[in-house]
């Protein structure tokens, strides 16, 4: 976890533009989202725009796909937060505003900590996903690996065992 | 230890008393505070528990309760919690998780969340009307304490484990357990947003307007919570 972060790269094929009232739900929440990820645990760094507060006005692959780019301590902090957080309502609206992906639309990689990625390293990745499925250079939360290699069990992330608002009693 | 040998450890009434208790707290349950809870002996309560980490149903750990430490603090305590995984048992064997993950793989891919949506609001509200007319609901009008309970009541009838949280604004249920766990951390959206429709369909069918239910995500907790609808 010090020397590696996870490193998290995703794409969504807009079904109608950013300025369109049928994606004015989504465009509503991305300055709440985005704030909650900042001040997630675990949160290193997110792609923005030349002065913007996000990433969506970059197309690097045709004008209806966006992208999303994050760095995270571990893979456990960057799960909580896009499936234990707030961060999980907001994707209720995801049909509404995003085609279903015909194939794989989210890599996950280790990087040297401190590295920052670029759109373009960033779609080799998901290229390679794509092209071979899930290894050590490019996986998924459901087909992890470690920084080594080895091949994570593709459980679930959150604790086995997690005691709700668990107290130790004094 | 099989799933069998696990559940049938709590054929013993003593048993099963004392893992209910433990599983029903916030925090990890020492062999005095689970003897007293039940009405029995320190020692029996210490048999019992260990056998229920013999078979897999709880784990222990122990710690120091008092804070102290070093020569004279006293003996760490051990202290028992839910064990982490699930048991089951169906005869005829039954595999309804496997079923459950292929539908929900492919629904995941058709993008069929609102249709998944519709029916789990439908299947709630059927539950909810079913729950009503067995007599656990709450008069429409008699505010919102009492729908609240009636609520609770339903809830934990579904596994849910509710418990009220009073540390905000007003109280608000929320439940330690998800009915569909395994299920819920495979794809999550797709299965926490019909949860979400399903207690919708739920409290509608139980007539409590004056309660919503939203979605507030958080480790280790359902992903949803109850509270006082303040447009009501």
């Amino acid at each position: 976890m010090t020397d590696h972060h996870l490193a998290q790269f995703n794409v969504g094929a807009l079904r109608s533009p950013l300025d369109d009232p049928r994606t004015a739900g989504f465009v509503a929440l991305l300055d709440s989202v985005n704030a909650l990820a900042d001040r997630a645990p675990g949160f290193v760094w997110r792609l923005t725009g030349d002065g913007e507060n996000d990433a969506t006005s970059l197309r690097p692959r045709g004008d209806t796909m966006i992208v999303n780019l994050s760095v995270w301590e571990s893979r456990e902090t960057l799960w909580e937060y896009v499936y234990r957080s707030g961060h999980l309502d907001a994707m209720r609206g995801r049909r509404d505003w995003f085609q279903p992906p015909a194939e794989p639309h989210l890599v996950l990689w280790w990087v040297p900590a401190g590295h920052r990625p670029t759109v373009e390293e960033s779609l080799e990745r998901l290229d390679l996903l794509r092209r071979e499925g899930p290894g050590p250079r490019a996986f998924t939360f459901r087909t992890a690996y470690a920084p080594d290699g080895t091949p994570g069990t593709g459980q679930s992330t959150s604790a086995a065992y997690r005691p709700a608002a668990a107290v130790v009693r004094k | 230890m099989t799933d069998i040998d696990a559940i049938a450890a709590l054929q013993d009434p003593v048993r099963r008393r004392l893992y209910d208790h433990v599983v029903a707290q916030d925090h990890e349950v020492s062999r005095n505070e689970a003897a007293e809870a039940v009405g029995i002996q320190r020692t029996l309560a210490a048999f019992h528990l260990d056998k229920l980490v013999e078979v897999g149903l709880l784990e222990a750990g122990s710690r120091r309760l008092t804070g102290r430490s070093g020569p004279g603090a006293g003996r760490p305590a051990k202290l028992y919690r839910r064990s982490a995984g699930e048991r089951g048992l169906s005869l005829p064997p039954r595999d309804y998780r496997t079923a459950a993950t292929l539908l929900a793989e492919a629904a995941e891919a058709a993008g069929l969340d609102r249709r998944l949506q519709e029916v789990a609001k439908a299947h709630g509200r059927a539950a909810g009307d079913a729950a009503a007319a067995a007599g656990t609901a709450a008069d429409p009008g008699t505010g919102g304490e009492a729908g609240l309970t009636a609520v609770t009541g339903v809830l934990a009838d579904r596994g849910y484990e509710p418990q009220r949280d009073e540390s905000g604004a007003g109280p608000v249920l929320r439940m330690r357990n998800c009915p569909f766990h395994a299920l819920s951390e495979e794809f999550p959206p797709l299965v926490c947003a019909m949860n979400l429709a399903l207690l919708e369909g739920l409290l509608a069918g139980l007539g409590v307007p004056e309660l919503v239910v939203r979605m507030d995500a958080r480790p280790g907790w359902c992903c949803t919570a109850i509270s006082k609808n303040n447009d009501c």
